[in-house]
């Protein structure tokens, strides 16, 4: 089942968009349903947002006010900074226009005139992607001044970013748009009563609203019949690390993790075993083998064990992997983001790269594994914004399920790796 | 000099003009600051100390603020870099796919460490957070913009070389 990435060749033309019913949504919606109508048909549907933290969007547009002398704004997420996540910009890349039309649509049920789409600096490419569909769909009165003849208005633009993980959280996001430093700020007030500049504000990921037209097209019932019905509908998984056939994808949700691995990503490269996977990009807590076995990936399964979907970015490892190796590099680009407004956040990612440094240097000690449970709890929900507990998650619960892999290191009996981190790309 | 003199030579009408319509996508001009400043290092290669102080100018910002920004940014350049800029990433995806070997065979063959440039002031090299494309590990960027991917030593030797030639 494909909602947004359909196999259907040069979907990202405007022609070809509208030739398979694009936009069509939009005209009916915009004539035959209002704004609430839109509001309900989301909040029935059950959409989860996608940037990572499942939040009900329905819920999350009810949070806007209704009358208000100020200017409302939507902040489309396609900042796409977690390690391990790489599927917006298929978005951008292959249905361009689907985003755009429920952007359009978000923008009708909120009250919105202007929507930002902020996309990391380092997307130049599909930036140049995105502004000649945004640009072809101006030419045709999708989007601009009295949309389709009505008098309904609302203007897209795409403000890129300039490297910056930090500003992936919607108020870092915020303060990147009006031309600061993207510092996340202290909430509340929380953005749909105090966003940009001030006014009443929506941040959702680009896969979220890529969602809309079709849900809005063919209602909520048809939408929570898809995948599981707590978290309905289809995800872009992203996949990478050692499979055959890394890439993105769409498939619903619920769908086992196995089947992900062997029947879309061709199995492991050589046939390797499973020693760790990271289920939904950097933060988000590792599934040892065993649980990769069995896993379905929505929310409520991965809840279950102690981790979470986040971006469903999938990093699969496999036996002959240094698991300490890659938790000193996940620390080090935590420890490397951390805007530094928080002591817990800015000393306490130092911290544990330093403790996980000192264990592959051969000089740990058996001490430090309970100081890195200890300095990552006290990270946790200690901080002004989730960077902090992104940081402190990985470490917790990889230290927790992987205990053994550090303890041989400290011990320093031979962790038999047969080449440290086998190189592949590079033979 | 007077801020309109400063201007011109920063900026060509066309820019300044493409700058005016930048403006007009916020409601406070001064939100206009980073893509202004993309255009300044597109055009220059890095944002110096006086490009900050015209920027500031243009969209009457204080040049201590620019500055913050300017260093909060990882892909803003505040110091002059080389004409081809190699950033390689070493995040997980692309770390368990050889990234950082990569890396050190970047750096050993070039002989410049992390965020130098070759005595010839051809490459710089950088290290890198993940680059949102780790179905294609191992990655760089260059130059802030194209993406190479499924990187191997030998397309790295034919990179650097066609690289070097076009920018001679
Ligand atoms: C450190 C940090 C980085 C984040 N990066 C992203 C990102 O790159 N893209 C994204 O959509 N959401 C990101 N988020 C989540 C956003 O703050 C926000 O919850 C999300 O964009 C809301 O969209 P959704 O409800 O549609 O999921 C990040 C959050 C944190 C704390
Ligand atoms: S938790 Fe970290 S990144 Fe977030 S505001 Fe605090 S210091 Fe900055
Ligand atoms: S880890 Fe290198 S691109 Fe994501």
């Amino acid at each position: 089942m494909k909602i947004i990435l359909k196999d259907i060749p040069d979907l990202q033309k405007l022609d070809i968009y509208e030739s398979n019913g694009g936009y069509s949504t939009l005209k009916k919606a915009l004539k035959d349903m209002s704004p609430d109508d839109i509001i309900n048909e989301v909040k029935a549907s059950n959409l989860r947002g996608r940037g990572g933290a499942c939040f009900p969007t329905g819920l999350k547009w009810t949070f806007m006010p209704k009358v208000t002398e100020k200017p409302k704004y939507l902040c489309c997420n396609g900042d796409e900074s977690e390690p391990g996540s790489f599927k917006d910009r298929e978005i951008f890349e292959k249905n361009p226009h689907q985003f755009i039309e429920g952007t359009l649509l978000s923008c009708y049920a909120m009250g919105i005139k202007t929507a930002y789409v902020y996309i990391r600096g380092e997307y130049y490419k599909w930036i140049n992607l995105l502004q000649k569909a945004i640009d072809d769909a101006y030419k045709k009165g999708y989007i601009g001044k009295n949309i389709l003849g009505t008098n309904f208005s609302t203007d897209i633009y795409i403000h890129r970013g300039a490297g910056a993980y930090i500003c992936g959280e919607e108020s870092a996001l915020m303060n990147s748009i009006e031309g600061k430093r993207g510092y996340p700020r202290v909430k509340p007030p929380f953005p749909a009563t105090y966003g940009l500049w001030g006014n009443p504000t929506t941040i959702n990921n680009i896969e979220t609203l890529a969602n809309i037209p079709e849900i809005i097209k063919n209602g909520h019932e048809w939408f929570l019949k898809i995948g599981e019905p707590k978290h309905p509908g289809t995800l872009l998984f992203g996949v990478s690390g050692h499979i055959n056939k890394p890439g993105v994808y769409e498939l619903e949700t619920g769908t086992p993790l196995m089947t992900i691995i062997n029947d879309y990503c061709g199995g492991m490269i050589d046939g390797k075993e499973i020693k760790m996977v990271i289920p939904g990009g950097s933060s988000m807590p590792p599934l040892t083998k065993e649980e990769a076995l069995t896993i379905k990936m929505d929310d409520a399964s991965l809840k279950a064990i102690g981790s979470a979907i986040g971006t469903a970015g999938v990093i699969v490892m496999n036996e002959d992997t240094d698991i300490v190796k890659v938790l000193e590099r996940i620390s080090q680009f935590y420890y490397h983001e951390s805007c530094g407004q928080c002591t817990p956040c800015r000393e306490g990612t130092g911290w544990l790269m330093r403790i996980l440094k000192r264990i592959n240097n051969g000089e740990g000690r058996i001490e430090d594994l309970d100081l890195l449970t200890d300095v990552s709890q006290n990270i946790e929900g200690n901080t002004i914004c989730a960077l902090g507990d992104a940081a402190a998650w990985p470490v917790k619960w990889t230290v927790k399920k992987f205990r053994d892999e550090f303890e041989k290191k400290i011990k320093k009996e031979s962790v038999s790796l047969p080449v440290k981190n086998k190189v592949h790309s590079l033979r | 000099m007077n801020n309109n003199e400063n201007n011109i030579i920063l900026f060509s009408n066309d820019e300044l003009k493409n700058i005016e319509d930048i403006k007009s996508h916020y409601p406070d001009s001064k939100s206009a600051l980073l893509p202004v400043l993309w255009i300044v290092q597109e055009k220059y290669g890095w944002i110096s100390e006086d490009s900050m102080k015209c920027v500031g100018d243009l969209l009457d910002i204080p040049y201590e603020h620019i500055l913050g920004v300017v260093t909060f940014y990882t892909m803003f350049n505040s110091k002059p870099i080389g004409k081809v800029h190699l950033q390689i990433c070493t995040n997980v995806s692309c770390m368990i796919k050889g990234g950082r070997e990569l890396f050190k065979y970047v750096s050993d063959k070039l002989g410049v460490k992390n965020k130098e440039t070759t005595s010839d002031g051809m490459f710089t090299i950088e290290e890198v957070e993940c680059l949102g494309s780790c179905e294609s590990a191992p990655m760089m960027q260059v130059n802030n913009k194209e993406f190479y991917e499924n990187l191997t030593k030998e397309k790295i030797d034919k990179l650097l070389e066609e690289l070097h030639k076009k920018n001679i």
